[in-house]
């Protein structure tokens, strides 16, 4: 058993850091509060190769690994949530749903434009009646001539209206159920394929939220992903890697949480000595660091158990629920630090504790997480 | 053009607390994290940079432990060919004059037209390895390059100097030049370059290999001598202008221009 990252992980993880602290620390407050999301520093993290770390090199990728992405995702997301959630999406349910049950021709046309930072992808599943229960999918998907017809309406899609491509869930057979659903790769700029505004979000604000309407829109055959029925089980899977990245999006938000903290706990000074000498508060950073710290380690394990080819369901599940509730937590306690200060906006911990929340809620909620666990456990 | 970079793993010790350990002679290291020397980066980066405008094969060279492969390969990264990290206990690295004997060592045994370091090391801040290793080579030198332009046989600097000024510098090849940082911006390293590294070839050389005596290089032959290490006591001294307020602007412009501030 080796905990190390090897050379090549732990240069993956330096230059991301490097290119976070530079590119996005400095920029990360200002997008957020105005809300503007990053393309040149989309379009320099899809020029260094970060979007094909998760895809083979025959599909654009780079091939270096889950646990090489979730080691960038974490860096990313301790400077700048947002453009996590943005990098994450795009490849954990965006491009990633097509990459694991996509024809060659699929992949060719989609993943490899993705992996390659040339474009950006969406995952449409949520629907206003269908959140947490995805089998609850109203879109529909009707045969017309050689292709389909999608009618129906999204929400909270990441990445909507910056995608070039979207994977979409909808009913094709009403009367089987969740076993009724099948997924179709939609471009964009397909005619019928709209986007609303933007959400007005509590956090993660530099990134692109918004609902999609799909109002007759015509699709070739060859756009379905897989076979008639098949989109239920295939998003279960999905999700099992997108929690590895939301996870390592938590631990970013955890990691920065207890970074602020610390820096100022030892600056600010009541009662004539700095606050960090303080039992009080050293037990906060002590906790604020073992939950950081465990929730890295789950969420490296997920990674690594999923780049083994074994099964890691059980393990994305916990990383995901425990990073995600260990973000919040820290952002919590994080702004109890900072007092007063923490409270405004001058101080990044605010945004952490915006951030943070999205954590518990997006790609299953902790409640969804801790069900999955124990159906996993024989219940 | 075949050229030479010379690289160090330094500690990052912006954030960290600095601690003297036991010995008195060094710091506890424990905790810091480690990267590139700074000014070693910009060397990395010029030198891909001609290679890329004009052609040529670059390889690097660091003295020090297995861990500073990840700094080596993330250079390799960038471009460059191949890398040689020589790793002996017997090395003195305290002494910048035994640190260039054992990088021209590794020079020597091949052919160069150009041999980059960075101008300082941020842990030891001697700035002396580069020019030490040019006598070393028995080549010229200009140290705290700020631009670098390469002629037909012949490399023309310009020179970083005090209050300022710049000196512009013609040089036959070979040479060795020390480079400053700001000379351009160094790239992050693609992932895919990452990848590629790792193929790439990285000699492990002990000081048998460079024909060295251990007494040419270590401490015993040395003849600097590190007494002691320590942090100088943080004092504060605040001196109260007074006077009516054109008198004290005069006084403290007076001041900053005496203290160098302006």
């Amino acid at each position: 058993m080796d905990f190390r990252l090897n050379e090549e992980q732990q240069m993956i993880q330096n230059m991301v850091r490097e290119f976070a602290d530079k590119e996005l620390a400095p920029v990360a407050a200002r997008l957020d509060e105005e809300g503007e999301f990053p393309h040149e520093i989309i379009r320099k993290m899809g020029a260094l190769g970060l979007f094909g770390l998760p895809f083979s090199e025959e599909y654009g990728g780079t091939g270096a690994g889950y646990l090489s992405y979730a080691l960038a995702v974490e860096e990313i997301s301790r400077a700048c949530a947002s453009t996590g959630i943005t990098y994450a999406a795009h490849c954990s349910i965006g491009a990633g749903p097509i990459y694991l049950f996509g024809t060659p021709e699929q992949k060719k046309q989609w993943v490899m434009p993705c992996a390659q930072g040339k474009m950006l992808a969406a995952f449409g599943l949520t629907e206003p009646n269908a959140g947490s229960d995805a089998g609850g999918t109203q879109t529909t998907a009707v045969p017309d001539g050689d292709g389909w017809v999608l009618n129906g309406s999204k929400c909270f899609i990441t990445n909507a209206g910056v995608a070039k491509v979207a994977v979409i869930t909808a009913v094709t057979d009403k009367e089987k159920g969740s076993r009724g659903i099948s997924s179709f790769v939609v471009p964009t700029d397909t005619p019928g394929f709209k986007v609303g505004q933007p959400y007005r979000k509590l956090g993660l604000n530099a990134s692109d939220t918004r609902e999609i309407i799909l109002d007759n829109v015509r699709l070739p055959k060859e756009s379905m992903l897989g076979k008639p029925g098949e989109g239920f089980k295939q998003f279960l899977i999905a999700l099992d890697g997108g929690r590895i990245s939301i996870g390592a999006l938590s631990v970013g938000i955890a990691q920065a949480c207890l970074d602020a903290s610390l820096k100022y706990a030892r600056e600010r000074v009541q009662f004539d000595q700095p606050i960090a000498k303080f039992q009080a508060v050293q037990f906060k950073l002590a906790d604020m660091k073992m939950k950081t710290e465990l929730a890295r380690t789950m969420v490296y394990k997920a990674a690594w158990l999923k780049d083994q080819g074994l099964a890691f369901s059980m393990e994305a599940a916990i990383a995901k629920l425990y990073a995600s509730e260990a973000a919040m937590q820290n952002a919590t306690e994080a702004v109890q630090i900072y007092g007063g200060y923490g409270y405004m906006k001058d101080y990044p911990v605010e945004r952490y504790f915006r951030d943070a929340k999205l954590m518990e809620i997006g790609e299953g909620t902790s409640e969804i997480q801790r069900l999955v666990i124990a159906r996993l456990l024989g219940c | 053009m075949k050229m030479f970079v010379c690289i160090k793993r330094v500690p990052d010790t912006s954030e960290a607390d600095v601690k003297i350990d036991q010995t008195g002679k060094s710091v506890d290291s424990s905790r810091f994290s480690f990267g590139i020397n700074d000014a070693d980066n910009y060397a990395v980066e010029e030198a891909v940079l001609i290679k890329e405008a004009r052609g040529g094969e670059i390889k690097f060279l660091c003295i020090g432990p297995k861990d500073s492969d990840v700094v080596i390969r993330m250079s390799l990264a960038k471009g460059g060919e191949s890398a040689v990290r020589i790793e002996d206990p017997r090395i003195n690295q305290k002494d910048p004059l035994q640190v260039a004997k054992v990088l021209a060592a590794a020079i020597k045994r091949e052919q160069f037209d150009l041999v980059m370091t960075g101008c300082m090391s941020a842990d030891d801040s001697n700035m002396s390895v580069g020019v030490a290793l040019a006598e070393e080579l028995g080549v010229s030198h200009a140290a705290m390059v700020k631009s670098v332009e390469i002629l037909d046989g012949k490399i023309k600097v310009k020179r970083e100097l005090e209050g300022g000024l710049t000196e512009v510098v013609e040089m036959s090849l070979p040479a060795v030049i020390t480079i400053q940082t700001g000379i351009n911006v160094p790239r992050y390293a693609p992932v895919r370059g990452i990848r590629e590294a790792q193929k790439k070839e990285l000699k492990v050389l002990k000081l048998e290999d460079l024909g060295l005596a251990e007494e040419e290089v270590s401490e015993a032959g040395s003849r600097v001598e590190l007494m002691k290490l320590y942090i100088p006591v943080v004092a504060s001294n605040a001196e109260m202008i007074q006077g009516t307020p054109d008198e004290k602007a005069e006084i403290m412009a007076v001041k900053m221009v005496k203290g160098g501030l302006l």
